[in-house]
């Protein structure tokens, strides 16, 4: 309960969870507060459900929020960071209908009804995703700001080549490439690290791509 | 952000009557707009998000070509559709340049069509833009103008168009599909979607208010090689400095037939008919690919810090050619 408490002194809004099987959340405006003249401009609040980490969550919410926003500001999950906060960074990489996307540049309101994957929702009771391994094994990261990210990334990557999916270095785009560290570099391309793990972290997505010690 | 109304749209025609309002605008993937927004770059009243229209699809045509619905993700089209991915590599290519997966993954085919230019003073709100804000003046001219068009453009806005998609699609001779508030379609060939800068750049675009991009329609794709060539500042994620898109058909050690676009030097993908027209009947020689790209660049004109664009705008169409010629 006190990690739901302390959501209050996120929002200034009133909280209501319910205990029912999944945490509900609710988010809505005192309809006194809606009336003062500094609420006047604010647009009506939408109603979002989100399914984040396999926890529903329904939330009341301007609808300028981006879903990096309603994650870190509303939601309490921190864990998906705000670097540049227009696309370039990728520090706010999720994993929304099982792609990648950078939250930053979504609109939470968009995002109704859909299934989200955060950094927090990778390990599984205690035991971290094998791709969270690789990077601490291989010290894919320095200050650890963008690695949340990297590692957003990095999972959806391996998915995506699973799929087939060709990528800009790919010789024959009709093809299904080689996961080379060359193809690697370019798929995380969206994700910068001001610390330049780079080697590091391409050799820990190799090493989970190539099934190694996990 | 300034407040706005937000509004799903569950049909094409209540979406074509709400974005019709001045003030209104069409929200997709988001990628370019929500930035824009969020820099006050871009302040609409009222969203309508369309992004749950049945618009996300890619069929066959009768003819033999595909039909790329608006809503259809750069990923989707790029990297999913094996059609694309066989038929129409210069697409794909052209489509995995630009970006980065993340973005890929949200922005959308209609969106990349009419994403905002990537000058540095459309950027920036405290300096003249006639795009941004009519009347202002243009600060690239005498200023940083190392990423703006060199072909094209007026003295009111020498703004580049950012999209890599366009410019293969340009040269694949694309048809932009549309419909209207009244609900009346029409289309547009891709090369005439965009308006000339002249001394109204911030109309962009012949759509009018309320118009909706429903799909592109890709023609059967022409015989010959297709090559998409990229040159930028960085080996990955960045706008083109230049870009190419040909099609090059060879017929013994003769050009039968060529298709050439460029990206980065105008304030659309660059058709040049200039070029197509001196390789046709031409050997495939570098000498024959150098005249090409010198008549596609005799009327450029640098503003100076992206003179630099002209010769390597030539050097890149003799790479790109000579690639698809097999001169390696």
């Amino acid at each position: 309960m006190d990690d739901w408490l302390s959501l209050q002194h996120l929002t200034s809004r009133r909280l209501f969870l319910k205990t029912t099987g999944v945490a509900t959340l609710a988010l809505t405006a005192p309809p006194a507060l809606a009336e003062t003249a500094a609420e006047a401009a604010v647009p009506p609040s939408e109603q979002v459900r989100l399914t984040i980490n396999g926890q529903r969550y329904v939330v009341d919410l301007d609808p300028r929020t981006t879903l990096l926003d309603a994650l870190r500001e509303h939601l309490g999950l921190t864990g998906s960071k705000k670097g540049c906060d227009q696309g370039q960074c990728g520090a706010c990489t999720i994993i929304v209908n099982g792609q990648r996307i950078n939250s930053c540049l979504a609109l939470a309101v968009m995002h109704d009804g859909d299934e989200i994957t955060t950094i927090e929702g990778l390990a599984e009771e205690g035991a971290l995703d094998p791709m969270q391994a690789a990077f601490v094994r291989h010290d894919g990261f320095q200050c650890g700001y963008c690695t949340p990210g990297q590692i957003c990334s990095a999972v959806a990557l391996l998915a995506e080549h699973d799929a087939g999916w060709p990528s800009y270095v790919t010789a024959d785009v009709a093809t299904a490439p080689a996961l080379t560290d060359a193809e690697i570099a370019e798929r995380m391309s969206g994700n910068i690290c001001r610390c330049s793990a780079y080697p590091n972290i391409v050799a820990a997505i190799r090493e989970v791509a190539e099934g190694g010690r996990q | 952000m300034t407040p706005f109304r937000y509004e799903r749209a569950s049909e094409i025609a209540f979406a074509c009557a709400s974005a019709a309002q001045p003030t209104a605008k069409f929200i997709a993937g988001g990628t370019n707009l929500v930035d824009l927004m969020k820099l006050q770059i871009e302040t609409p009243a009222h969203l309508v998000d369309i992004s749950r229209l049945p618009l996300d699809r890619i069929e066959e045509t009768a003819e033999g070509g595909l039909r790329i619905g608006a809503l259809v993700t750069n990923s989707a089209a790029a990297a999913v559709d094996m059609r694309v991915r066989r038929r129409y590599p210069l697409l794909a290519q052209a489509i995995l340049a630009g970006a980065s997966t993340q973005l890929r993954n949200k922005a959308t085919t209609g969106g990349n069509l009419l994403q905002r230019t990537r000058c540095a003073y459309f950027y920036d709100t405290t300096k003249p833009c006639n795009k941004r804000a009519p009347g202002s003046g243009c600060a690239a001219l005498e200023g940083l103008n190392r990423m703006n068009a060199v072909l094209g453009v007026s003295d009111h806005c020498i703004a580049a168009h950012p999209s890599d998609m366009a410019v293969a699609m340009t040269a694949l001779d694309a048809v932009v599909e549309t419909v209207a508030p009244d609900g009346s379609a029409r289309t547009i060939p891709i090369d005439q979607l965009y308006r000339p800068p002249g001394n109204t750049p911030h109309i962009e675009t012949v759509l009018e208010p309320g118009e909706l991009i429903v799909s592109v329609l890709l023609p059967p794709p022409a015989a010959g090689r297709q090559v998409y060539r990229k040159v930028r500042d960085r080996a990955s994620f960045a706008f083109a400095l230049v870009s190419v898109a040909a099609i090059l058909d060879l017929h013994g050690d003769r050009v039968r037939a060529a298709r050439v676009a460029f990206g980065g030097l105008s304030y659309k993908p660059w058709r040049s008919a200039e070029a197509e027209a001196a390789l046709v009947g031409a050997p495939a020689t570098r000498a024959a690919f150098d005249a090409a790209g010198t008549a596609a660049l005799q009327n450029a004109r640098g503003y100076g810090h992206n003179d630099f664009k002209i010769p390597l705008a030539r050097r890149t169409l003799r790479a790109t050619l000579s690639q698809a010629a097999g001169l390696a």
